[in-house]
């Protein structure tokens, strides 16, 4: 045999083994499992666009150092506001500085805003979604009074309360849209528990004498993370959204940082001569915005379809 | 709120229901206490209003300005400031400040604006109705459209149609409304000259118009000035399609939701078997029934047309609510920012209120909902 039939060989067998149906382990069917919803993914073009201009992103916030032409921050006074051209390939903003460069690096800022906020609101959301919805009685009538309060307020509204009391600046904004983003989540993940809540494989856990604690750690969380992870997806463009928005205030990322509103804010007035130079950061926010908002959708077909 | 917290508010349906969401299954019980569950809606209202009030309070609060020196600046005595720290009710403790807020908010008092020098809830009064007029304008436009659009699409699920009116609504998802904004005016304005550019009035209209309602089209037209009322038109035209269509994106989504459910109900192949038009069974049977749901999703809707007021006033420089409150944070007046804030917010939690009692009005399997 070739070498190149036994590979072919190999991945028709490991295809095999990945679609059994009838697997022979735990392993091979949660293999099983992930391998035909990435097979149902992968279908969806227009997910799978946005898994790769995700992903394009992600690469460009990470190598922005390398990717650049120019130091982002480097002020050239006599070249302002420049078309795009060979040597500054999107032109220049109204200090000169290069608008390729401070792209790639608005990327660092914006990426890093959206996984500070996941990292700060997935945890929260769903611990208190879930045991709000298994505990129930007035713990959970308090922590869903809670959530009313905070979803009574548009997103950017609350969010620009809560920088105007603290500092306009990254970490503020962080905290504000974070603070504005878990009760969705708190709420999903209780309507997830008080289904799963009645279940009987929930009930014959209990019989066995499981404790409150291990049930909603093992047995009722778990099954509420497919759809908290489609949720956060689908937040995620809010989430750039409301972060530009911010910007283009002036309560977010405060100037010289080349983050994409707060860059749009600052050359806005150019908008009626040197179009480019504020609609190119805008055309950065849509991208990112539509690309998670693609995958989103495609990972809610295939996690959780229920939620059309 | 969002769009997908509206979706799960389904009539009858088990979890993520209203703000008790009753586990299906209890739904017979519920609707044998119609009136309770009315009372304890409103009771949640209360609770959710109170919850505004020490939001708000709590906001102003951890500011890390001291209010007293804001207002006597860093050079006046110690009786100066002590004397305004006694006025300002700073010296006692928490609670009766809280105390004190809450009296004062029930009377209508939000404090002075530092900015303007006038009542918060006066400069609030003067502005929202602007911002309403605008965002009432985009919503009808968005209903009309996208009402009948998010039906087609239903109807013709999967179809080229579908797919495209599907990519247009993930750009309105998509783009950042004050991104839109400017290019808007490069093109219609700038380039195009065929609309006017920022303000909500041209030069020569300005003052003409006696203020009554606060919306200058309808003041206009109160007035009789159908001049200075078309001039208000045009620049009330932009932004409002402007808004209309990022909202769009969302009454279509909704719409062709709701509707792709209630299309496949046995009724509805009950009317085709009776033979009626399809225009007949959307329009009468099809929307007939998802009226109520739509109803809930209108006062979200309308929230969300709030929050792009304020991107879009402050692009368009429209004097409204929204451009209250950009212009109050940057000059750090917190009186106004929150009292603006608390309006917003009570105004969407009325707008939900109504909108619930709207469905309870329109569909039955809305009223046992706790």
């Amino acid at each position: 045999m070739t070498d190149v039939s036994r590979a072919a060989h190999a991945s028709v067998s490991r295809r095999q083994w990945l679609l059994d149906p009838s697997p022979g382990s735990r392993r091979q069917a949660a293999w099983g499992n992930a391998y035909r919803r990435w097979l149902q993914f992968r279908a969806n073009t227009l997910a799978m666009i946005g898994l790769v201009t995700v992903v394009l992103l992600i690469a460009a916030a990470i190598f922005a150092p390398l990717l650049a032409t120019h130091d982002p921050s480097a002020i050239a006074l006599e070249n302002r506001l420049a078309p795009p051209s060979a040597a500054h390939w999107l032109g220049t903003d109204d200090l000169g500085r290069d608008l390729y460069s401070r792209i790639l690096y608005g990327a660092q800022v914006t990426l890093g805003m959206v996984v500070a906020v996941v990292v700060l609101v997935a945890p929260v959301g769903l611990v208190i979604g879930v045991v709000a919805g298994y505990v129930g009685g007035w713990l959970d009538t308090l922590l869903m009074r809670v959530t009313d309060v905070f979803m009574a307020f548009p997103k950017l509204v609350l969010a620009l309360a809560f920088v105007a009391a603290l500092q306009p600046g990254v970490t503020s904004a962080v905290i504000a849209i974070a603070l504005t983003a878990w009760p969705p989540l708190a709420r999903l993940a209780r309507a997830e528990t008080l289904t799963i809540r009645e279940s009987d494989f929930i009930n014959a856990v209990r019989v066995t004498g499981a404790s409150k604690g291990r049930i909603i750690m093992r047995h009722v969380m778990p099954l509420c993370v497919p759809s908290i992870i489609v949720r956060i997806a689908l937040d995620i463009s809010g989430i750039i959204l409301t972060a530009a928005g911010l910007g283009f205030l002036g309560m977010g990322a405060q100037p010289p940082m080349p983050e994409w509103g707060t860059m749009i804010a600052t050359t806005s007035g150019f908008i009626l001569s040197q179009w480019w130079v504020p609609t190119i950061p805008g055309v950065a926010i849509l991208l990112a915005s539509l690309a998670f908002n693609l995958l989103g959708d495609g990972l809610r077909d295939v996690l959780d379809p229920r939620q059309e | 709120m969002s769009l997908m917290d509206a979706m799960l508010r389904r009539p009858g349906r088990g979890p993520g229901g209203g703000a008790d969401g009753a586990p299906s299954g209890r739904r017979g019980l519920a609707l044998a206490s119609r009136g309770k569950s009315i009372a304890s809606t409103l009771l949640t209202v209360l609770a959710t209003l109170f919850g505004l009030a020490l939001l708000t309070f709590v906001i102003g609060r951890t500011m890390p300005i001291d209010p007293v020196l804001a207002i006597v600046g860093d050079r006046a005595s110690p009786e100066v400031e002590a004397a305004i720290r006694e006025e300002l009710g700073l010296d006692r403790s928490v609670l009766v400040q809280f105390g004190i807020y809450l009296r004062d908010l029930l009377q209508g008092d939000l404090g002075r604006s530092v900015m303007t020098g006038d009542p918060v809830m006066q400069d609030i009064l003067r502005f929202f109705p602007a911002s309403m007029e605008l965002a009432t304008t985009a919503m009808v436009i968005a209903l009309a459209l996208g009402v009948p659009l998010g039906m087609l699409a239903a109807a013709h699920q999967n179809s080229i149609f579908d797919n495209v009116l599907r990519v247009i609504g993930l750009l309105g998802y998509s783009i950042p409304v004050f991104v839109l904004a400017l290019i808007c005016l490069l093109v219609f304005y700038a380039k195009l000259g065929i609309a006017p550019g920022t303000g909500s009035q041209g030069i020569i209209y300005q003052g003409m118009v006696p203020p009554r309602t606060g919306m200058i089209t309808v003041d206009a037209a109160l007035d009789g000035q159908w001049g200075a009322f078309r001039d208000a038109l045009s620049y009330l035209a932009m932004p409002a399609i402007l808004l209309a269509f990022i909202t769009l994106s969302m009454i279509v989504r909704m719409t062709r939701a709701f509707m792709l459910e209630a299309l496949s109900g046995e009724y509805i192949v009950t009317a085709r078997a009776k033979g009626l038009s399809q225009a007949r069974i959307l329009w009468r049977h099809g929307l007939g029934n998802i009226a109520g749901r739509l109803l809930t999703v209108l006062a979200v809707i309308y929230a969300s047309l709030l929050e792009g007021t304020v991107l879009t006033e402050t692009v368009f420089s429209r004097p409204g609510l929204g451009l209250y409150l950009t212009r109050s944070l940057m000059n750090a007046d917190m009186n106004a920012v929150l009292g603006a804030t608390l309006v917003i917010g009570i105004v969407y939690v009325t707008l939900n209120l109504l909108a619930d009692l709207g469905q309870r009005a329109l569909d039955p399997r809305a009223r046992g909902r706790a």
